[in-house]
């Protein structure tokens, strides 16, 4: 079918104004995603799966200009002992990022393996991107397999000692980055991976995350406070029987965050949990999209989402649990909660259900709504100042989804970011 | 129903759920009334449009605002959004208008109707008489007369066969009647309201109706009068090949109470018919209206041959402060429905509920919900939904709240549960919820694991485990839907009060 003109113009014009690094071994993965986006279109106001987000300023063929921020502070988990990958405004950085070995694990830059002929990425690379754009279109995404300018390929086969850290940089006003990684856990291997930094103006990144059975992998981010910039990520996550993937994303201010969350359940008996806990203030959108298909027997699957808004901030969240049929014993849960603390500010939420098997069990909610009253008044009753009283409110309501981390000291770097934002609002 | 029969029943859901599921999907209305009828020629095009307001003797603005309307719909596209699959539908390929050749001139009393439409009623459990007790509703007998009288406004096809006790309703100023009857005899009603609430060109199913209403019923309350009794239409398709198009304006003036009932049956045919209504209620300052429907189109066979595609726009607008409005729906038949009763509530403190019990077994796919339009200040609104699939149905909720930034200290609640029953169904949630302001609290869940804690609380305090209290709580509700059904739809609910939902995947 034909796109609609607004569409095709839309998406010649980005096209137009990319080009294709020298594919090597992605090539055919490439080229495919590019003909996915040709057939697709890039998004467009008028796209059900954009009704709360619009997505002009991810499409245009410019990135919107973005000031860099001096936040004063190091970026968080810069106490932690981890194996930093520095990536500024999109390019990797030899001189700022650690050594690149590890034990149990492997990695390559995404250019370096599009050299070779044979490597184990190039059979992920693009594969669970193709993967993710049914039942819903994924453009952004497609987009991005096409045109990535740089990367790095994970092999975890073991259990490293340290997480590996994501370094995003941001330097450049007009920068716009595209990044895309493949990371492979074998079975019984286990990695923990960072992500943090405002990254560039315009930020499209791609992961896509293989996990065979038994294996594990963790993940937290921590999204740039810088406040224009713009963000579209993708995580594409499968999961091989008794594996376990768990990701957790704090997001503080930013015009515009679209992160999408696409998980398989494959394998019996896998456990993925996805969470994520934002604080906006003014102008400021942003919006966790969320896909987790179940398609084998007795996984569990867990969405929890926080959204503070404050001075017209807009929270969106869009989330999905699609049981296949056959896959019973599903256990599904999905929360997502939003706490306005003024008039302004929004939230819009479609927390969706679509379940083909009988015997699972399935649960979401949704509420939205001011700071508990009674709470506020026993704790002001008893002596606590209104405004210490609200920030212990505001992080508490945070915190179930703070506690989705499993690792204790990460949890507490989360925190800090935290109430540093309450301390920093007055 | 053998489908049924081999199915595995997963552990822990009601075996008389299954049987009440069982006995639901057993079609009793397929039978077909054999009578005369007047056919306008199949397809739609503006002569048909003009065609059938002049069988209903429509003044010039009536006809105008057809042709404008089919003009639009020639340009609209058909929804495909919804979780409904169904081949194509030619909409040339129908007939538009049906009647009974007796109803060429129109009865003046119930004693002039043709016997055999009587009948059909009669049979459905609708009899057309003045008469106080209900065809086969037990107890019916132990209430007191008053309570137990019913006006009807019978449907068949394209025309309203009778109305009964319009004189008694016209003592208190209630206007009861048919739409085209309306259209001649209070015009300016008519024309004030008609189309205020689903406009012209509010979606194309509603705006085909709009060209093509044949008939429907008219309810007008005027001001403080609390209606005397229970209004009801009763909707029959009988002609082959035929779409039912019909239209219900009810207005509740200021202060006024009305409680009206709809119910729908149609014979067991192989051709798939198309039904595309359009129900519109304004409800005035202080004035309560209650709408109630049992739905039971003919659902198409085992296989999913024939059936009634029900495409319908209902939608209540809470145009005064503190009015407030109830749809309760049991949706039990047709192959496909689309439908999404739903409220404005516009004035202050306005109030609107919407209970409803979906029920879909065999090829049955549904597609319903209801929208919640929060503008006034302290709204209010609850949605309680439960949705149960058997064979290889697919049953959907689809819901907006929506709390506008002037809604200031609103409420919602929701909840909406789906039982499985087999593993070849579907039963999908899509709800969309959009907070506008911060002294409003939505609340969405969907889940049988939570329930109230006080409620809980009160009945281990009385000394049930808490297994037993849960069961007892949720069942409650599914019970406290089909209780708030009148009377009238007492045999149809007997049957559903077994239905537990027990075993609820989410």
């Amino acid at each position: 079918m034909a796109l609609p003109q607004a569409k095709q113009t839309a998406t010649e014009a980005r096209l137009a104004s990319l080009t294709m690094p020298d594919p090597g071994c992605t090539k055919a993965a490439r080229e495919g995603a590019l003909a996915r986006v040709n057939q697709m279109g890039l998004p467009g106001r008028r796209d059900e799966y954009w009704k709360y987000t619009q997505p002009d300023t991810l499409v245009s063929p410019q990135a919107p200009q973005a000031a860099v921020l001096d936040a004063g502070e190091p970026l968080v988990f810069s106490d932690v002992d981890r194996l930093s990958i520095v990536f500024i405004d999109g390019v990797f950085s030899p001189e700022d990022s650690d050594d690149l070995t590890l034990e149990g694990v492997t990695i390559d830059r995404l250019e370096d393996i599009c050299c070779k002929d044979i490597h184990w990425a190039k059979e992920l690379y693009g594969k669970l991107e193709e993967r993710g754009q049914t039942p819903v279109q994924r453009p952004l995404a497609a987009l991005n397999t096409a045109y990535a300018t740089d990367g790095v390929a994970i092999h975890v086969t073991g259990k490293p000692s340290k997480p590996i850290n994501f370094v995003y940089r941001h330097e450049s006003e007009t920068s716009d980055a595209i990044l895309h990684h493949v990371i492979r856990v074998e079975s019984d291997a286990e990695v923990t991976i960072l992500e943090t930094g405002p990254a560039a103006s315009r930020f499209n990144k791609c992961m896509e995350i293989d996990i065979a059975d038994n294996g594990t992998l963790h993940h937290i981010r921590a999204q740039g406070r810088d406040h224009e910039r713009r963000a579209v990520t993708h995580m594409f996550t499968r999961l091989g029987k008794e594996s376990t993937y768990k990701s957790f994303t704090l997001t503080v201010n930013g015009v515009l965050t679209r992160n999408e969350q696409v998980v398989e359940l494959t394998g019996d008996d896998a456990v993925a949990h996805v969470a994520g806990a934002c604080v906006g203030d003014g102008d400021f959108l942003h919006d966790d999209t969320v896909f987790i298909t179940h398609e084998a027997v007795n996984c569990e699957s867990r969405q929890v989402f926080k959204k503070v808004l404050r001075n017209g901030a807009t929270g969106v969240f869009q989330g999905k649990i699609l049981v296949k049929e056959g896959a019973q014993k599903t256990d599904g849960y999905q929360i997502s909660q939003s706490l306005l603390l003024d008039d302004d500010s929004q939230f819009l939420a479609k927390p969706e259900l679509e379940i083909y098997a009988d015997d699972v069990a399935c649960s979401h909610g949704s509420t939205s709504g001011a700071i508990d009253e009674t709470a506020l008044f026993y704790l002001r009753s008893r002596g606590v100042p209104y405004k210490d009283a609200t920030n212990m409110l505001t992080l508490a309501f945070l915190a179930e989804a703070v506690d989705e981390i499993e690792d204790r000291a990460l949890a507490e770097e989360i925190v800090t970011r935290l109430e540093g934002w309450l301390a920093r609002r007055s | 129903m053998a489908a049924l029969d081999q199915t595995q029943v997963k552990e822990g859901v009601d075996q008389e759920t299954v049987d009440a599921v069982r006995e639901v999907g057993t079609y009793k209305y397929g039978w077909d009334t054999d009578i005369e009828m007047e056919y306008a020629p199949k397809g739609v095009n503006p002569d048909i449009v003009r065609l059938i307001s002049e069988k209903n003797e429509e003044p010039e603005w009536m006809t105008e605002w057809r042709l404008s309307a089919f003009e639009r719909w020639t340009k609209m596209d058909e929804p495909k959004w919804a979780m409904v699959h169904y081949p194509p539908i030619d909409f040339q390929d129908q007939y538009y208008y049906a009647r009974p050749k007796s109803m060429e001139e129109k009865p003046k009393s119930l004693d002039e109707v043709d016997p055999k439409l009587l009948a059909t009623y009669e049979k459905l459990g609708i009899p057309l008489k003045e008469q106080m007790i209900l065809a086969g509703v037990e107890g019916a007998e132990n209430i007191p007369a008053e309570g137990r009288k019913v006006a009807v406004d019978a449907v068949f096809d394209s025309v309203s066969v009778g109305t009964t006790f319009q004189d008694e309703l016209a003592k208190h100023g209630v206007i009861f009647c048919s739409i085209s009857e309306a259209i001649k005899e209070h015009p300016e009603l008519v024309k004030k309201y008609l189309g205020t609430v689903v406009p012209v060109s509010d979606n194309f199913y509603a705006t085909l109706n709009s060209a093509v209403f044949s008939d429907g019923s008219f309810v007008y309350i005027p001001p403080g009068v609390r209606c005397p009794m229970e209004l009801s239409t009763y909707f029959r398709i009988n002609a082959e090949n035929t779409g039912q198009f019909e239209r219900t304006l009810i207005i509740a003036d200021k202060g006024s109470y009305v409680s009206y009932l709809e119910g729908c049956t149609a014979p067991q045919r192989d051709t798939a018919q198309l039904h595309a209504a359009v129900v519109e209620i304004i409800v005035e300052e202080d004035a309560e209206v209650k709408y109630s429907t049992v739905q039971n189109w003919f659902p198409g066979d085992e296989n999913g041959k024939g059936g009634i595609y029900n495409f319908v726009t209902k939608r209540a607008d809470c145009r005064g402060d503190r009015s407030k409005v109830m749809w309760t729906q049991v949706e039990t038949g047709s192959a496909v429905t689309w439908k999404y009763p739903s409220c404005i509530l516009r004035g202050n403190e306005s109030q609107g509920e919407f209970y409803s019990i979906a029920i879909t077994n065999n090829m049955q796919q549904a597609d319903t919900g209801t929208k919640m339009v929060h503008l006034g200040k302290n709204t209010k609104s609850r949605i309680v939904s439960k949705g149960i699939s058997a064979g290889k149905a697919q049953n959907t909720y689809r819901g907006l709240v929506s709390m506008h930034p002037k809604a200031k200290d609103s409420r919602n609640y929701t909840q909406c549960d789906s039982l499985l029953i087999g593993d070849k169904c579907g039963a999908h949630t899509v709800p969309y919820i959009e907070v506008k302001n911060n002294s409003s609290r939505v609340e969405h869940e969907a889940t049988t694991s939570k329930v109230d804690d006080d409620q809980l609380f009160y009945c281990r305090q009385r000394g049930m485990d808490e297994e037993e209290a849960v069961a007892l709580v949720v069942n409650g509700f599914c019970k406290d839907v089909l209780q708030a059904l009148p009377m009238e739809f007492a045999m149809e609910a007997q049957q559903l009060v077994a239905i537990s939902l027990e075993g609820s995947v989410g």
